[in-house]
């Protein structure tokens, strides 16, 4: 560990926060559908989608309709990706001939994208025409994250109204969220990823004659348009295999750092669009606290274990810091860094190969998923999860003190706390289900690249990953086969949408209820006791759940490595 | 439900096409515009050709020219195209080793590597990026430490003094971003061009 690379860590983490006021309380007025510096130029593009869909701006929704709305438009979206990739090989923009994508593959590919995922069983390079990255994935890459974050907005609206019977528009949530939020930020962060390197063009694979006089074939594309708002949508699939490492998809430390910024930029600053949605901004801090607190440890740890490296290296006479899957521009801060933002958050991208990390670095970036991505979380998804978990907190201290629980002036009940375990339970089921028999399977077995433990990680980090719609890998395990693709999609669909569903049954309830006056017996939910509680709750129930897994895995690794063993 | 099919369909088709076409192509078009070399792939022209791209690391086997780090990228067997085949810095598919830190075959490569450097040079400790696979397979950069490491050999190959080519490393370190962010780092490639300019063979 470097005096510079704390210093990077600390700079990410003040400008991080710096810019969760104004970006907050900028989403609040979208979705409060208030005037913004860019209504004069898309205030007529919404009308316009509204009178097209015969959509009514007006008229709100009851919670099932909007959630029925929303699947219905998620099972568009994965109609349309799945059929854009079988037809790439007779549709245009194909430069590169790419044929159709096997079916298996079309199917993981489509749950991955609409679910947020984006789980790559494929290289962008070797597999997906020009059309089908734009049309296909670059739409997905916006339209799921707008999905995200207009549910957990009804769920705040559930939260901030009394006695009321609908939480708000999907329609209007979504069209208001993507020409908004996403695009603006898109359109800027693009030009700002073309200006420091990263190609955009829809051009042939260029070829070229190395000063060695070998032939190299650079592979092309419109690469910035999409890497934008990969990392602003959580989505975090690459527009080459190797994701965010290769130096034309992230070319440079501030490129870098950009990236990792746009990662966790919306989910950190809705923290405070839902502070400000149900009037008192400090609850919003209070989620971003106990949120940063895991984050910075988390960091610390994953920081540590990198530089203090494989002892197997040491073993060679080497600087036992762990290069192996890094990129010289970025460094061990850097990579710790962004593997933590990026599975903190539900993104998933990555700048280093998270495989060949050292045993304890690579079990940061597994938990961090296995909390729920809940640490800033995806793009709504996180927030909505955080919330989730906010419940069980004020269910235990009710338990402690024998009152009924309240959070902002809501009682929490019988319902919402089954619901709500309902859906935290959801998560260890496919994490740890699958990997318990893809483990007793031959054919799961025989993707495995590293034997010993390191094995039973990467099949761990595979449900894992997909579950939680992270989409980053241990990627030397052969991903795509039947078993894989078919098992991954299925927990990719589970750990979307059974979150969403008793997620939403919350939002029904609470939206129906009148809220009480704050009175001298209810626990404030804005202090440190508070953020304390939260984050005792969080770690207590992750680390139940998934110690005995993780024992297996990363912890035998890491022992395993300290006497010099390898496998 | 059925009411909610028309928004749905007219909503994909619509974000289909401002966010999958016109958002990528208008991005395309300014981005031609403003910044040409960039956007298309920061290609380095020499005598009309093509040489490759400042932003991509290559492959240098010769003693003569400084070498980046170990790729783990593979490529199609020109042979057997069902078959793959280890392809060091493949630009059509970029790949890290994905080894484990208590990887047999990770262990034994990087000694391989290290064994290699040391006959080399002796003199000094071999740094570990320049054994170690990036992540990318296509990492265009080493640490200063790296190419200072290999001045030696470099020198003697091209019949320049140490002291000459150590200044050229030196002119070609980049350090970090603001003084902050990144790692100082030096770009093989364009090391490489230098040295042919100042010792043309």
């Amino acid at each position: 560990m470097t005096a510079n690379g704390w210093l990077q860590i600390i700079v990410y983490f003040v400008v991080l926060t710096a810019l969760v006021l104004p970006l907050g309380r900028f989403m609040a007025r979208v979705f409060e559908g208030e005037r913004t510096l860019l209504s004069p130029v898309l205030r007529p593009v919404e009308i316009g989608l509204y009178r097209l869909a015969g959509v009514d701006a007006t008229r709100e929704q009851h919670c099932i309709s909007y959630t029925i709305a929303m699947l219905v438009f998620n099972a568009a979206g994965f109609a349309l990706v799945y059929a854009l990739q079988r037809f790439q090989a007779v549709l245009p923009l194909n430069p590169a001939g790419m044929s159709a994508v096997a079916p298996d593959l079309a199917f993981n590919t489509a749950v991955s994208f609409t679910s947020n995922t984006n789980w790559q069983n494929y290289g962008g390079e070797s597999t997906m025409s020009y059309l089908t990255q734009m049309a296909a994935l670059t739409t997905q890459n916006f339209v799921s994250a707008a999905t995200g974050i207009a549910l957990v907005i009804a769920l705040v609206r559930a939260f901030a109204r009394t006695s009321a019977k609908t939480v708000g528009n999907f329609w209007v949530d979504l069209t208001r969220c993507t020409l908004y939020v996403l695009l603006p930020l898109a359109v800027l962060g693009a030009l700002v990823l073309v200006w420091q390197g990263v190609p955009q063009n829809i051009g042939p694979y260029v070829d070229a004659t190395t000063l060695e006089g070998a032939k190299q074939t650079l592979s092309q594309g419109p690469a910035a348009s999409q890497i934008a708002i990969k990392q602003l949508g959580t989505n975090g699939g690459g527009f080459w295999s190797a994701n965010s490492s290769v130096p034309y998809e992230n070319p440079t430390p501030l490129s870098n750092f950009l990236q990792m910024l746009s990662i966790l930029l919306i989910p950190a600053a809705l923290t405070l669009t839902f502070g400000r949605m149900v009037r008192d901004e400090r609850q919003g801090w209070a989620l971003y606290a106990a949120m940063s607190a895991i984050f910075l440890a988390g960091v610390a740890l994953c920081y540590w274990a990198e530089s203090y490296g494989n002892t197997n290296f040491a073993a060679l006479g080497l600087d036992p810091a762990n290069m192996e899957g890094k990129e010289v521009r970025f460094g061990i801060a850097n990579s710790s860094l962004w593997a933590v933002a990026t599975t903190a958050a539900s993104n998933g991208s990555v700048n280093a190969m998270h495989d060949s990390f050292t045993p304890l670095g690579g079990m940061i970036p597994i938990i961090m998923m296995q909390l729920g991505e809940i640490i800033y979380g995806g793009v709504g998804s996180g927030l909505y999860g955080m919330l989730l978990m906010v419940i069980v907190a004020v269910f235990v201290a009710g338990l402690m003190v024998g009152r009924t629980p309240e959070y902002l002036g809501k009682k929490i009940e019988a319902k919402e706390v089954k619901m709500a375990l309902l859906a935290i339970l959801v998560l260890p089921l496919f994490m740890l289900g699958f990997p318990a028999v893809a483990v007793l399977l031959p054919f799961g077995l025989s993707s495995m690249q590293d034997a010993g433990p390191h094995g039973f990680s990467e099949v761990l980090y595979l449900y894992t990953s997909q579950t939680a719609n992270n989409g980053s890998a241990f990627a030397g395990f052969t991903g795509n086969t039947l078993w894989y693709n078919t098992t991954g999609g299925i927990a990719m669909l589970f750990g979307r949408y059974f979150v969403i569903i008793p997620m939403m049954a919350v939002a029904g309830s609470l939206v129906a209820k009148k809220t009480v006056p704050a009175s001298a017996g209810t626990f404030p939910t804005h202090g440190g006791l508070f953020v304390g509680l939260l984050v005792g709750v969080i770690l207590i129930i992750g680390g139940l759940t998934f110690f005995p897994a993780l024992a297996l895995g990363p912890v035998a690794e890491h022992f395993a490595m300290l006497t010099k063993s390898t496998f | 439900m059925l009411r909610e099919l028309r928004p749905a369909l007219v909503l994909i088709v619509m974000f289909t096409i401002i966010t999958g076409l016109i958002y990528p192509l208008a991005i395309t078009g300014i981005a031609q515009i403003a910044f040409p070399h960039q956007a298309n792939g920061s290609l380095l022209v020499k005598d009309g050709h093509v040489i490759g791209s400042s932003l991509i690391g290559q492959t240098f086997t010769d003693g003569g020219y400084f070498q980046g780090r170990p790729s783990a990228t593979s490529g199609p067997d020109p042979t057997d195209p069902t078959k793959t085949i280890d392809a060091p810095y493949n630009a059509a598919n970029s790949a890290g080793s994905n080894l484990g830190p208590t990887s047999k075959v990770l262990i034994e490569r990087i000694k391989g590597e290290v064994d290699k450097r040391k006959a080399e040079n002796a003199n000094a400790p071999v740094p570990t990026d320049l054994v170690t696979a990036s992540g990318s397979g296509l990492d265009p950069d080493i640490s200063p430490d790296a190419a200072l490491f290999q001045v030696a050999r470099v020198a003697k190959a091209r019949n320049l003094s140490e002291d000459r080519v150590r200044r050229l490393v030196g002119e070609h370190v980049q350090g970090r971003f603001l003084g902050i962010l990144g790692e100082p780092r030096v770009n093989v490639l364009a090391l490489n061009m230098a040295l042919d300019r100042l010792a043309p063979r």
